[in-house]
């Protein structure tokens, strides 16, 4: 069933589906994913960015580079072949969004409601 | 060399649990024997325990799910006589150790033994059929999943005879289950069985969701799958995203308990709080992957015996993937009263409330499908009535918990456990047994008997009101969970109706049992030649009662919902076909069960820190993998004169479709 | 949204959305392998939530920007995302059936992967003899769990490309050697991206 697989499913990573799949995107990606990691290195550790932007900034710098490893090296793209790929991806995204922000967010609410421990009470 | 293993792990002792494997030891050996005198050995092994095909591995899940169903129910009537006996001034027989596993254990098996393999059973059985294709995605990695879940069974019974099990509940929570306050092997038992069948049925996800969204008929669009397959992606994406959550938790509790890590420990900075989240940030999907095959089961059941198409497709699969959705979103209504503030219990405790939505759009729509149809009350519907009462009061007690001052008072009494059984029992056991009753013929060649299937279902359902209608009014009355010892007389009448009811669904297995015995000694005035008993919607009935190997010759072209009903509308039958294709078919292979054995010995000499042996054992797993992986002599293949023969041989036995 | 209303705006998906018969092997193992590799996250999501709600419990010992040596960290990263780039093009040698080339591209990766593991090693060796070790405190626990965890996964990929670059030797090209040579791509890929998690949240975070 190539012909209509070849319109409808497009798995990420498969190469011989990739017109664009060549050395040009890796090194594309690549070049991009080297420059991206060390502007997070310089962003973290100089005044660059304004400071309470630094953990904004290196967030957004983070999932630049996860999106240029996503596209250049992935090759998940937004045709409509690729739907069940991006679909799968941005529920995966949703889960992880959902685990990681809501305990913070849960477990923060609940250090803040515990008792401190009077310290005159023998144990 | 032995680790900490040693002959006191044998409870000599203790002549409860020493007699009960006893008897279940020598029932075993019997089966064995039998099996050997009669020669089945070799058919079994090459036919069953090897095999790859997923309607043998659905029926294997749900024979597994049905022998732990007995050893679930032990461990109830167990509590539930301690708890009718020990009152005011007596004792009872089952002192607080073990009156603590047997809750421990019962939850878990019936969880992750009997409801999980009941579901994924069914889902195995009957998707590939449905969606019209010849088996799942990744049919050895089916059967490793199996083989994986029964490794788990086999080692929760382990516990029973050597060492003990978790005293802490089926959620294992620290700081009980830290080694400061747990020592023995009892949550390592836990912690290694769940992680391993884990594993099994997180590959059994991923492989549902791959055959569902890449394997269907030529024409079988999204749209037009039978919704049964919608709930089986869903509770599989479910599966996917969940299920790595729980493994992650139970590592880290592990780290803690032999590392000396501090994730949830008392001092040194642990939170045992965040087990409680990621616990239930599990928790929640899983009663959603337990319950949306049900519902989807009852779909089938109900559009196939109102003899209409169900009400509103579309609003079906859209309440789906809401639920979908929403599942992650309530998990916090675990744990209302662990300290969070107001506003965040008030979050989750109205998303708990808006999830009950999608489940009331499906509920309507059965009702509407049954509207001005023709139902016939067999087994299968009388299942899906008792679960439309039942499941609907279970949900809205359920709403009822999800306003947090409420929950405030009811949390962990037995209102509580009477509503988590109410929906499980109502809705997913209900499920199961509709669903076997259902698709019964369609695996064997023979129907079940209708009378002892009646019989079963109101003994099913008188038995869950009387044993959980008491529990409610004590959880009203005060009564927390897993009590060993009621202090309060006044309760003691409620607590006989409930161990009644307990022994009214003990009849109700026996009944199950009796339907299954008189329906294969009577089998053969009950054959299903035509494959389509209950003049069925959807593909698997156009097969033969039993699919050959095979499933469909030629896969079938689908052009609408209820592909097989608009097949019979166009008076379309598959006959001899002139000119048939040669297909591969998967071979059977061993790896799954040689998998599974090596990951019982490892998994029980991790338990008792036997290392040499578990690195033995995982190393023997990694050695059998690449050893198979290297193999290319995986398929072998049916030539078309072959498929030809075999489809006129299957046709002359009088099938139509 | 009613289904008439739906064919109007996506008529795709009530009509012919997904019509066209049972997907080719090669796409259903890669599409499988990515829904692994979605599950895999969701389970380093869980000790990411683990770490962010657990770092700042360090119980009186070392804390992130003490145990943290950046210099490592940024040559271990390159390495990482260097061995991908060199993954990627063994990919498309394999694709255009170069095996030689293949074989290279592939010792390359094995060589960066196994420099990233190494100084990993190293690094955890002096926190252990600094009596930074997972049992010191709830921090440690989870720094050392959530890295730990990534590093297992990139000793498992490891071990799996010596297996696959013997597959190839002994076999040659064949589809299901390329189909694992496709999953193989997708985890080592996959790996990168969890480092890029790692490395912000752990120690670009916790080294200020």
């Amino acid at each position: 069933m190539e012909g209509p697989d070849r319109l409808y499913d497009r798995t990420p990573g498969v190469e011989d589906q990739e017109p664009t799949a060549n050395f040009l995107s890796y090194t594309t990606g690549f070049g991009l994913a080297v420059l991206l990691t060390i502007a997070s290195f310089i962003v973290s550790q100089t005044d660059l960015l304004w400071p309470p932007g630094i953990p904004a900034g290196l967030v957004v710098l983070a999932f630049a580079q996860i999106g240029v490893h996503l596209v250049f090296f992935l090759h998940i793209g937004t045709g409509p072949d690729n739907t069940n790929n991006i679909v799968a991806l941005a529920f995966g995204l949703f889960i992880v969004l959902l685990v990681i922000g809501g305990s913070c967010l849960i477990i923060a609410n609940l250090n803040a409601n515990m008792m401190p421990m009077p310290m005159n009470i023998p144990r | 060399m032995l680790g900490k293993l040693s002959w006191s792990a044998i409870p000599f002792d203790q002549p409860l649990p020493l007699y009960a494997m006893g008897v279940v030891g020598l029932v075993i050996l019997a089966v064995l024997g039998i099996i050997a005198r009669k020669g089945w050995w070799p058919y079994l092994w090459s036919e069953w325990l090897t095999s790859v095909d997923h309607k043998r591995i659905g029926v294997m899940y749900f024979i597994l799910g049905l022998v732990m169903l007995i050893r679930g129910y032990s461990d109830a009537i167990m509590m539930r006589s301690q708890q009718a006996i020990a009152i005011g001034g007596a004792e009872g027989y089952l002192p607080p150790d073990h009156y603590n596993q047997i809750f421990s254990s019962h939850g878990t098996i019936m969880i992750f033994f009997v409801a999980m393999p009941f579901v994924i059973g069914l889902m195995n059985f009957v998707v590939p059929l449905q969606l019209g294709v010849r088996d799942v995605a990744f049919p050895v990695l089916n059967s490793v999943s199996f083989w994986l879940t029964a490794s788990g069974a086999l080692l929760i019974n382990v516990s029973l005879v050597i060492g003990n099990f978790a005293r802490t509940g089926w959620m294992c929570y620290p700081p009980l289950s830290e080694l400061a306050f747990s020592q023995d092997v009892g949550v390592d038992y836990y912690l290694w069985l769940l992680l391993i069948s884990g594993i099994g049925t997180l590959l059994a996800g991923i492989n549902m969701v791959t055959t569902i969204l890449k394997l269907r008929a030529p024409g079988m669009t999204y749209f037009r799958m039978p919704v049964f397959c919608w709930s089986a992606l869903v509770s599989s994406i479910l599966i996917v995203v969940a299920f790595p959550v729980l493994t992650a938790t139970f590592v880290m509790l592990l780290l803690d308990r032999h590392l000396g890590a501090h994730f949830f420990t008392n001092d040194a900075g642990g939170n045992m709080m965040m087990y409680v989240n990621l616990f239930w940030a599990w928790g929640h999907p899983e009663v959603y992957i337990l319950i949306l095959p049900a519902f989807g089961i009852f779909s089938e059941v109900i559009a196939t015996f109102s003899g209409k198409p169900l009400f509103s497709y579309h609003s079906m699969v859209y309440a789906l993937l809401a639920i979908c959705v929403l599942s992650f979103m309530v998990w916090l209504h675990h744990f209302f009263t662990m300290g969070a503030s107001a506003d965040v219990n008030a979050f989750f405790g109205i998303m708990s409330m808006i999830i009950g939505v999608p489940t009331g759009v499906k509920v309507f729509n059965w009702l509407f499908t049954m509207f001005r149809g023709r139902l016939v009350f067999r087994t299968p519907v009388l299942f899906s009535l008792g679960f439309i009462v039942t499941f609907v009061i279970g949900g809205m007690t359920g709403v009822l918990l999800a306003v947090p001052p409420i929950d405030f008072v009811l949390h962990n009494s037995v209102f509580l456990v009477a509503h988590f059984h109410n929906v499980i029992i109502g809705g997913v056991v209900f499920g199961a047994m509709a669903g076997y009753n259902y698709w019964f013929p369609k695996a064997f060649g023979f129907t079940l008997s209708e009378g002892w299937g009646k019989a079963s279902f109101w003994c099913w359902i008188i038995g869950f009101y009387l044993a959980f209608t008491p529990l409610y009014v004590l959880g009203l009355m005060g009564m927390t969970r897993r009590l060993q010892h009621i202090a309060d007389p006044t309760w003691r009448p409620l607590l006989l109706v409930a161990e009644l009811g307990a022994i009214v669904i003990f009849l109700a297995i026996l009944c199950q049992a009796m339907q299954l015995y008189v329906s294969i000694r009577t089998r053969e005035s009950r054959r299903d030649v035509t494959g389509d008993p209950w003049n069925g919607r959807t593909l698997e009935w156009s097969t033969s009662s039993p699919p050959p190997a095979y499933n469909f010759a030629v896969l079938p072209r689908v052009e609408t919902i209820d592909a097989f009903s608009e097949m019979k509308r166009r008076g379309v039958r598959a006959a001899v076909q002139s000119a048939y294709e040669k297909i591969e078919m998967p071979r059977n292979s061993p790896l799954a069960f040689v998998i599974a054995f090596f990951a019982v010995v490892a998994g029980f000499a991790l338990i008792w820190q036997m290392w040499w042996l578990a690195i033995l054992g995982l190393l023997a797993i990694l050695v059998m993998v690449m050893v198979f992986g290297w193999s290319e002599d995986r398929q072998h293949e049916i030539s078309a004169a072959e498929m030809a023969r075999m489809e006129r041989a299957r046709l002359a036995r009088g099938r139509p479709a | 949204m009613t289904a008439t209303t739906l064919e109007k705006v996506r008529p795709e998906l009530v009509r012919g959305r997904g019509g066209g018969g049972p997907a080719s092997t090669r796409t259903v193992v890669a599409y499988g392998f990515w829904i692994f590799i979605l599950s895999d996250i969701t389970m380093f999501s869980a000790l990411f939530a683990a770490y962010a709600v657990l770092s700042d419990r360090t119980a009186g010992g070392p804390t992130a920007s003490e145990v943290i040596n950046l210099r490592h960290v940024f040559i271990e990263t390159m390495c990482l995302l260097a061995s991908s780039y060199t993954c990627g093009l063994g990919a498309l040698s394999a694709e255009r059936r170069q095996p030689d080339r293949y074989l290279v591209y592939s010792v390359l990766t094995f060589v960066l992967g196994a420099a990233f593991l190494l100084i990993e090693i190293a690094d955890f060796a002096d926190m252990a003899r600094m009596g930074a070790g997972p049992s010191r405190s709830a921090f440690l626990s989870a720094f050392w769990a959530l890295v730990g965890m990534h590093g297992a996964h990139v000793t498992s990929g490891l071990l799996w490309l010596v297996y696959m670059v013997a597959q190839v030797l002994a076999k040659g090209l064949l589809p299901h050697v390329l189909r694992r040579q496709l999953c193989f791509s997708l985890f080592w890929h996959a790996l990168d991206i969890i480092w890029v998690g790692v490395l912000t949240v752990v120690y670009l975070m916790g080294a200020r």
